[in-house]
């Protein structure tokens, strides 16, 4: 049996029913800012410790791949508020449509997501034994390094060195960042892959034509989780792309 | 309000907030390559709250959202607020690796 937006016996009115729905959603979303503070906050003191070797590695991310990112998954909260939209005026064909250009832009960015781990793998950056900070400064042309920005990353490097007290603690701490950064991306990732099935579900749903003026409580709560995780990556790019962007 | 009690945005007003949100990841980009310091974070994580809060407000209807419901947004930002700021102020306030030496020793015995 499907729900069709009918009152439930324990409420007084269809918007308190409606209101309650988007009260549990929000307490859910209270949780996960918390679930997320906890590792934004290991972040924070991390980067307090050590602020030469996070803003080197900040600098090693690329920062063309993470704007494009970054654009692309504010369209996709912008298609999926679309969506919203159009269920709340009953466009039955435009719900759909919304919502698979929204799932169309989270894979989007999960594709894009993939080549940047691809590079960190193949530069030497997974914390772990291979782990190694130099080796773009050493191998430029494995990691596609040449004239000014090769220059300017052996000097990051040097200074690094220096300002750490030796090769072993910039690889230390540079493993504490990437060791965040895959963490905090990959967690947001995650998010993403649900939030990427919870659409797919909706899609299965709308294409019946099932959500419009009366009942669209589902498009409504997967929209508000939806742009809760774009708002992790408003938070994210900064914090991980543009540590020291100055100085490259 | 719609009949049925929630609020609708229209499509203007949430492409507005599109291209603010668009215009905002610009400037954030654009003041990082600035050297500014110690303000360099605190100017991007100012223009992250800025779009937060446009997302909250507007994508996602707080701003047409009941007391109760915008209440508990906020205190999910209260709480927010006590981790990060209680536990920042223990590691400002603190040395990682307090040297012993510099301090006088806590007891001292008189023997007789």
């Amino acid at each position: 049996m499907h729900r069709t937006g009918e009152l439930y016996g324990q409420y007084k009115t269809l918007e308190q029913q409606k209101e309650t729905a988007s009260l549990g959603m929000w307490i859910f979303l209270v949780q996960e800012i918390l679930f997320f503070g906890g590792i934004f906050l290991a972040y924070a003191i991390n980067r307090h410790l050590y602020p030469t070797a996070f803003g080197i590695s900040g600098n090693m991310l690329s920062l063309p791949l993470g704007f494009a990112n970054t654009v692309v998954l504010i369209a996709s909260s912008f298609t999926m508020a679309m969506s919203v939209w159009s269920a709340q005026t009953s466009k039955k064909q435009l719900v759909t449509i919304f919502l698979i250009l929204t799932l169309i832009l989270g894979c989007v960015f999960l594709g894009v997501k993939v080549k940047e781990y691809k590079d960190k793998f193949d530069h030497h950056l997974i914390p772990g034994h291979g782990f190694d900070i130099t080796y773009c400064s050493k191998n430029p042309t494995a990691c596609n390094l040449e004239g000014k920005d090769l220059a300017n990353e052996i000097k990051e490097i040097e200074e690094g060195i220096e300002l750490e007290g030796g090769e072993t603690a910039l690889n230390a701490h540079a493993q504490l960042y990437f060791s965040l950064y895959f963490g905090m991306t990959g967690l947001h990732a995650l998010h993403m892959i649900i939030g990427a099935g919870l659409l797919l579900w909706l899609i299965l749903d709308a294409r019946k034509g099932r959500f419009d003026v009366n009942y669209n409580t589902p498009v409504e709560n997967v929209g508000l989780y939806w742009h809760f995780v774009d708002i992790v990556w408003i938070f994210l790019f900064p914090l991980l792309y543009l540590i020291n962007r100055h100085l490259a | 309000m719609s009949e049925n009690g929630h609020h609708v945005v229209s499509p203007k007003l949430y492409a507005a907030i599109l291209a603010a949100l668009l215009v905002g990841t610009w400037i954030t980009v654009q003041a990082a390559k600035i050297d500014l310091g110690p303000w360099n974070i605190v100017l991007a994580l100012f223009i992250a709250t800025v779009k937060m809060s446009l997302v909250i407000l507007f994508f996602m209807h707080g701003k047409y959202s009941p007391k109760r419901t915008q209440l508990v947004i906020i205190s999910g930002f209260f709480w927010l607020a006590i981790m990060l700021g209680l536990t920042m102020t223990d590691y400002k306030t603190r040395s990682p690796e307090p040297s012993r030496t510099s301090y006088p020793p806590a007891i001292t015995i008189h023997r007789a």
